[in-house]
């Protein structure tokens, strides 16, 4: 099968092989705009240190017994979702049910509770929806290991593109 | 020529897969509870009529009841009140208010204003049984079983369509409970 393609590509010389690549040409571009588009998006959310500093200046204060309670505060309330609006973590959202989740996470952390209990804390009454970084799990797997499949089956692609490009021109 | 399709039918495939995931975001929004099968968490809270006495969530059980999450600021909490009032008065069992995060006096004109279904309300204004509740906008509408069990959860304003099934469920945890 692989062999009467490559020599089919052979047979139609180098005039069959421009044409068809002019022909190629805009789908791959499309394809390819639309991936890093994609892969943009991607980049730009798991990102969430950057505007650290703006975002907690909207917090109310609150009074940390500890650098390490604190650096765990922030850290819980980044990466937990407001349920609210969807696109804001806890440490972003404005509305009143995150100030109330904010204020429940600070207690728990006062009282001693690890990050592990919090979550599920958080997970037991909102789902798996709230955590930025959902478990592995069956259901998850295709969101955990697409990427890397999609990375692997693109490069794959590339060098076999590759590799009967230099052997046509062989 | 089948080299010339691929990458087109794989562009178009995505495109196709971003398409309906756009149609379907509305739909993810609405955050599927946890809570559904589960109990109902132990809380206990003041009447809104009557600040005084305190009711918990484990003196209701023993009958379906609804639970509905409302408060004076919720604008959908108007809309829906129609439907909410009919269920009141149409379900045969009882209708809790869950009063969220409100201030008593706006929320005893609210009732005045529209007109109290409700059998009686509970007054959340700290929303420490709300988060327990896994509650996260008003209005929310939870039916709860004879066992005290969780079976339903809407969220969003009830119209025709959600009272309708709504009150589908209920007789079918009526018929439950009577058996």
């Amino acid at each position: 099968m692989n062999k009467a393609k490559g020599s089919g590509f052979r047979v139609q010389g180098s005039g069959g092989l421009r044409l068809s690549s002019s022909v190629f040409r805009l789908p791959c571009l499309l394809l390819a705009v639309l991936l890093l588009a994609v892969s943009g998006t991607l980049l730009a959310q798991a990102s969430p240190e950057a505007q650290d500093e703006q975002r907690f200046s909207r917090i109310e204060p609150l009074d940390f017994r500890s650098e390490v309670e604190q650096a765990r505060f922030r850290s819980l309330t980044n990466e937990l979702r407001c349920t609210v609006c969807q696109n804001e973590s806890l440490a972003e959202s404005d509305v009143p049910l995150a100030r109330d989740l904010r204020r429940e996470i600070f207690h728990m952390i006062q009282d001693g509770r690890s990050d592990m209990e919090i979550r599920s804390f958080m997970v037991d009454r909102y789902g798996d929806f709230v955590l930025y970084r959902p478990p592995l799990a069956g259901h998850t797997l295709l969101l955990w290991a697409g990427p890397i499949v999609l990375l692997l089956g693109s490069l794959i692609g590339v060098i076999i593109v590759i590799r009967r490009r230099q052997q046509a021109l062989q | 020529m089948i080299r010339m399709i691929i990458p087109l039918a794989i562009f178009l495939g995505l495109v196709a897969l971003l398409l309906v995931s756009l149609e379907t975001a509305e739909q993810r929004k609405l955050v599927a509870s946890p809570l559904i099968g589960r109990p109902v968490p132990n809380f206990t809270l003041p009447g809104l009529h009557d600040p005084d006495v305190q009711r918990s969530s484990a003196d209701l059980q023993g009958e379906p009841y609804i639970i509905n999450v409302w408060g004076s600021w919720c604008w959908a909490c108007r809309e829906e009140h129609p439907y909410i009032e009919r269920l009141g008065n149409e379900s045969g069992i009882p209708l809790v208010g869950f009063n969220w995060k409100d201030e008593r006096q706006d929320a005893l004109r609210w009732l005045n204003q529209f007109g109290d279904a409700w059998t009686f309300h509970m007054v959340d204004f700290e929303g420490r049984a709300a988060i327990d509740l896994g509650v996260y906008g008003a209005p929310e509408t939870f039916l709860v079983d004879h066992e005290g069990i969780i079976r339903h959860k809407h969220i969003g304003p009830v119209d025709q369509t959600v009272f309708e099934d709504l009150m589908r469920r209920i007789m079918e945890m009526r018929s439950e409970a009577e058996s």
